[in-house]
């Protein structure tokens, strides 16, 4: 087949073939697909939420994807990181994430951090992104994220999961929302980092808020209302969902008045 | 009257979802709503320790020294980071 547009613009024939059912929604359309084609995103994490949204936004077809994770594959891992296999077993999760993407659209651009990103290094991964994902699991790194994502003017969206409960919030401080520490101002002590592994976690509740990563991400690059100035409270034990209205606070320490420069 | 209602893992410590509290005097705040509930035992001081909890006051995201009156509806959330 020729790649040749059809319809005035940067869409190959193929690629109106491939993202027809999304094209299709009114509105979404051809120019939410080249928006998408021309997007740039940080994922950060490639683990329980990462791989579901790594998955649907290559399959989406955003432009370019770039992948940070320090972690390698455990065994353990399989159960809800179904972006890696067991052939990713010791290989750094970005790295696997990676492998995995480019065979699902060879048209996605891929960037590998296999660290995790944290001072001069993550502001650079940030740089020129539209959206930083953040599938991070502590809150040491939700905090150098929104510290960063801040100082570049780039919206963060957020989501945490743990045991059958969830958590996702988009910060964009641009519009005077609220940022992550104005949810948790506080360094909290306990680091849920070996959360997954004390409290236990199961593999569709990561699914379903990664998903909602990716789901948000795509509403937000197409330019279609997402969640806005709101926390979305998921108990996935009941079902119960709560929303939770969010206000910038005057005296944030990261993005009010109690911010050191 | 107050009326409280605890989420996902709280719910569970607590074995509790939802509560309702004549309105006292001494109960005019978020943090004084938790010390009263912390008073109920252990469990529920523990529960209710962690820094990073997070409350709403009709759906709306308080803070400690936000006040409450008669008829408020207030959340308690656990903090979730993993991923």
């Amino acid at each position: 087949m020729s790649g040749s547009p059809v319809v005035a613009g940067v869409l190959t024939e193929s690629e109106l073939a491939r993202y027809s059912r999304q094209i299709l929604l009114p509105d979404f359309d051809i120019a939410g697909q080249e928006t998408l084609g021309r997007a740039c995103v940080l994922i950060v994490g490639l683990g329980g939420l990462g791989s579901p949204a790594a998955l649907y936004l290559a399959a989406a077809g955003v432009g370019h994807l770039r992948l940070a994770d320090g972690d390698t594959v455990e065994l353990s891992n399989l159960q809800r990181q179904i972006v890696h296999d067991e052939a990713s077993l010791g290989v750094n999760k970005a790295r696997s994430a990676a492998q995995r993407l480019a065979a699902l659209n060879s048209t996605t651009q891929l960037h590998v951090f296999e660290e995790r990103l944290q001072g001069r290094a993550l502001a650079v991964a940030i740089a020129g992104a539209d959206l930083v994902v953040d599938a991070s699991d502590s809150f040491a790194t939700r905090y150098a994220l929104n510290r960063a994502c801040l100082e570049a003017g780039v919206p963060l969206l957020s989501a945490a999961a743990v045991r059958l409960e969830g958590q996702l919030a988009l910060f964009d401080t641009r519009s005077g929302g609220a940022c992550y520490r104005c949810l948790y101002p506080l360094a909290a002590a306990d680091d849920q980092r070996q959360a997954c592994a004390e409290s236990g976690v199961l593999g569709p509740v990561v699914g379903i808020l990664g998903s909602l990563l990716a789901l948000e991400a795509v509403k937000y690059l197409a330019g279609m209302q997402t969640l806005q100035d709101e926390v979305l409270m998921l108990d996935l034990r009941t079902l119960a969902q709560y929303r939770l209205r969010l206000q910038r606070r005057p005296e944030c320490s990261d993005c009010g008045s109690g911010a050191v420069p | 009257m107050l009326r409280v209602l605890f989420f996902a893992r709280l719910r569970e410590q607590l074995g509790c979802e939802a509560l309702e509290l004549a309105s006292e005097p001494g109960i005019d705040s978020i943090a004084a709503l938790r010390a009263a509930l912390s008073e109920r035992g252990p469990v529920w001081k523990e529960a209710l320790a962690d820094a990073n909890l997070l409350a709403a006051v009709n759906k709306s995201l308080a803070e400690p020294g936000t006040p409450l009156v008669s008829g408020d509806e207030v959340a308690f959330f656990p903090p979730v980071t993993g991923g």
